[in-house]
């Protein structure tokens, strides 16, 4: 596999991975939050309308868990196409890059 | 200890450690003043970007703004957070990798015109300037009603100390003080909030005690729905604006969020594409924990508030309540001199005597609530911390984008580094000047500037820069054209509603159904549309751009920018 198609497949997967996280955003704030928060209200848990904690409370805790859901799944794919950026310890000197004559020492 | 004696001793512990913070982590380079030399740890970035966004109006009015909209207040809860989805999804990793300083780089670089370069400069120090005179009405006001100053010497002493952490510091001293002050804020919001919440249901969880029951087994919620209702107010639980606003509006706020460069910027400052994705999490994770814990403060103190005053004896009423109606906050006026507090709404046939402000909620809530006077203390200390860090941040946008994206982008580009340093310094002066001007003479109309500055950015930056990381296609004619387009239709419907026609400013006259709050939603939409029509017809952008393109989609290699370009 050439590097441009290697590079396309990896851009695909992350449009894809994009399109099934946002999806999940969309649904937790704009419908469960708005579009359906009627009809969701008469659904009650403990002492919330379901509708009512969705606009308040639990889109905030889905959008946290999407970011770190992005984190893990992101990482993973870097890895295995082998466009990440750790080749060892990032902060170790072995890793080399142009220091710009300012900065103290290679330390990242 | 007395109120006053705590407060001085906490805001002087606090401002004593900013300062320390400031000298300890002070700027050497442009690098370093810009983007903290691009080494912020993600945890530690995350920590500063919620302090940088969290302002005074979230620390100080969100809860009260929430309390008085009931279930429409979920506007700004899930639009100024769900923001950080896109941004963690869509930019930041690309911007980390493209790896410049500033948004109109970006804008500058990616589109190969200086002409969208200088467009992105305007809108971002606009945003900026919009912003920062807020801050500093709040920290203002936050001298005046707890230490006694006038609010004058409040701006005064808050400029000064802004002035010395970002003008000496840059991003490095404000990132290392925002941290700092996250930890204040949240500290301080967070002891009131358990203690209300201990008080009311028995619950020391806020998030938990805002579904738990307070008395005889009825659930809070069903209590406020009730007591809401019997005076005539609109049920709680229940939605007031139509659903399309509500829609529009939530979007224009996260969109907003996302394209704010302020914001934007924070993300320069990690070490690695990764730390850029993982930081945004944090950032979220920490302002999550603000804002889960304010509906649960608002409904609390609304009920504390009805029950304690609504159809009470006026001479009842405990201390605070004469002490608030000195500073204005509250207002009551016995119409029918009976004596009694009739705190009704809208729907009820009796007259309303009693005016509150929204600010009120989370200023007094600790005197409402009986607690200790150290954490009335605690809550100015928290709210200055809001107002510094987010002005600091806003600042050095404005001076960045002076020193950088006008004076050497575009004006002297042979500048030398230390010429661009001390340019920048002197920018960041002024820009502190502007603010405290502002802040202690505020325009007429700064509340309703901040509709445009969430509209600007979701119907600017925040389509052109998206455009640019996922279409190889879009070229410099269509993002130029997208962003004018989206700019004046924005600014044009909100100056038209807020300034030319304040009158017709009702849902009957406009667009759809969408209020101003909400139209750069569909400022960004055009935007959209209008780009890529125009890009259909013109000419692809050159192969080094799509080049550019293909690599900031790829995180291996980044780190360079930084070192080449400081």
């Amino acid at each position: 596999m050439g590097k441009h198609e290697k590079r396309k497949l990896y851009w695909r997967a992350n449009v894809r991975y994009l399109a099934i996280l946002l999806t999940v955003w969309f649904v937790v704030s704009y419908g469960f939050g708005i579009l359906l928060v009627d009809q969701l209200d008469a659904v009650r848990v403990g002492g919330f309308k379901l509708g009512f904690w969705f606009a308040q409370q639990g889109s905030i805790y889905v959008f946290v868990a999407l970011i770190f859901v992005y984190v893990v799944l992101m990482n993973r794919l870097d890895r295995r196409f082998d466009v990440d950026e750790r080749q060892g310890d990032p902060t170790s000197p072995t890793l080399v890059r142009p220091a710009a004559p300012d900065e103290e020492g290679p330390e990242a | 200890m007395s109120v006053q004696s705590w407060t001085y001793a906490l805001v002087g512990l606090s401002f004593a450690l900013y300062i320390s913070v400031a000298i300890w982590s002070r700027a050497t380079s442009t690098g370093e003043f810009y983007v903290a030399g691009g080494k912020v740890p993600a945890v530690v970035n995350g920590m500063a970007t919620a302090a940088d966004w969290m302002s005074a109006a979230s620390f100080i009015s969100m809860a009260g703004l929430i309390s008085f909209m009931g279930r429409d207040g979920s506007v700004y809860l899930m639009g100024w957070t769900g923001g950080y989805v896109l941004l963690a999804l869509l930019l930041a990793p690309y911007l980390r990798k493209f790896g410049k300083f500033t948004v109109p780089d970006f804008v500058g670089d990616r589109y190969y015109s200086g002409f969208a370069r200088v467009v992105a400069v305007v809108c971002a120090i606009f945003v900026s300037f919009t912003y920062v005179a807020g801050q500093m009405r709040g920290v203002g006001i936050v001298f005046s009603r707890f230490l006694g100053v006038g609010i004058e010497n409040g701006v005064l002493i808050g400029m000064g100390i802004v002035f010395f952490y970002a003008v000496l510091g840059g991003m490095k001293g404000i990132t290392y003080t925002q941290v700092a002050q996250y930890c204040v804020l949240i500290f301080a919001y967070l002891v009131p909030a358990i203690f209300i919440s201990l008080m009311v249901t028995g619950v020391a969880i806020p998030q938990l005690g805002f579904g738990a029951t307070v008395s005889e087994g009825t659930y809070l919620l069903d209590r406020l729905d009730g007591l809401s209702t019997e005076l005539g107010f609109a049920n709680y639980t229940g939605g007031r604006k139509s659903t399309i606003d509500v829609f529009f509006i939530t979007a224009a706020l996260m969109v907003g969020t996302a394209g704010l460069p302020h914001v934007i910027v924070r993300f320069y400052t990690v070490p690695r594409v990764s730390a850029a994705r993982s930081s945004a999490g944090w950032a979220l994770a920490f302002i999550a924990l603000l804002y889960t814990t304010a509906p649960a403060v608002a409904a609390f103190a609304r009920t504390n508030l009805l029950t304690t005053v609504a159809n009470r004896p006026v001479a009842d009423m405990p201390p605070w309540f004469a002490k608030w109606m000195e500073t204005g906050l509250i207002e009551f006026t016995d119409k029918n001199g009976d004596g009694i507090i009739q705190y009704v709404g809208s729907a009820s046939e009796l007259t309303n005597e009693l005016v509150i402000d929204r600010d009120i909620m989370v200023l007094a809530n600790p005197e409402i609530a009986g607690l200790p006077n150290w954490v009335v203390g605690l809550v100015a200390a928290g709210g200055l911390a809001a107002a510094l860090s987010t002005a600091a941040g806003l600042l050095l946008v404005i001076s960045t984008s002076v020193a950088h994206d006008l004076l050497k982008k575009s004006i002297r580009p042979h500048i030398t580094e230390k010429g661009e340093l001390v340019a920048a310094r002197i920018a960041a002066g002024f820009a502190v000047c502007i603010a405290g001007y502002f802040g202690i003479n505020p325009p007429g109309f700064v509340a309703q500037v901040v509709a445009f500055a969430f509209g600007l950015a979701a119907a600017s930056f925040f389509p052109a820069i998206i455009m640019g990381i996922f279409s190889k296609r879009m070229n410099k004619e269509g993002a130029i054209v997208g962003m004018i387009v989206g700019i004046t239709f924005t600014a044009a419907y909100i100056i038209y509603f807020k300034f030319v026609r304040p009158d017709l400013n009702d849902a009957a006259h406009w667009l759809l159904g969408i209020s101003p709050e909400g139209i750069g939603t569909l400022g960004m939409v055009l935007n959209f549309v209008v780009a890529i029509s125009v890009a259909s017809f013109t000419p692809s952008p050159p192969p080094e751009i799509q080049q550019l393109v293909e690599e900031i989609r790829i995180p291996r290699g980044s780190g360079e920018a930084h070192e080449l370009e400081a």
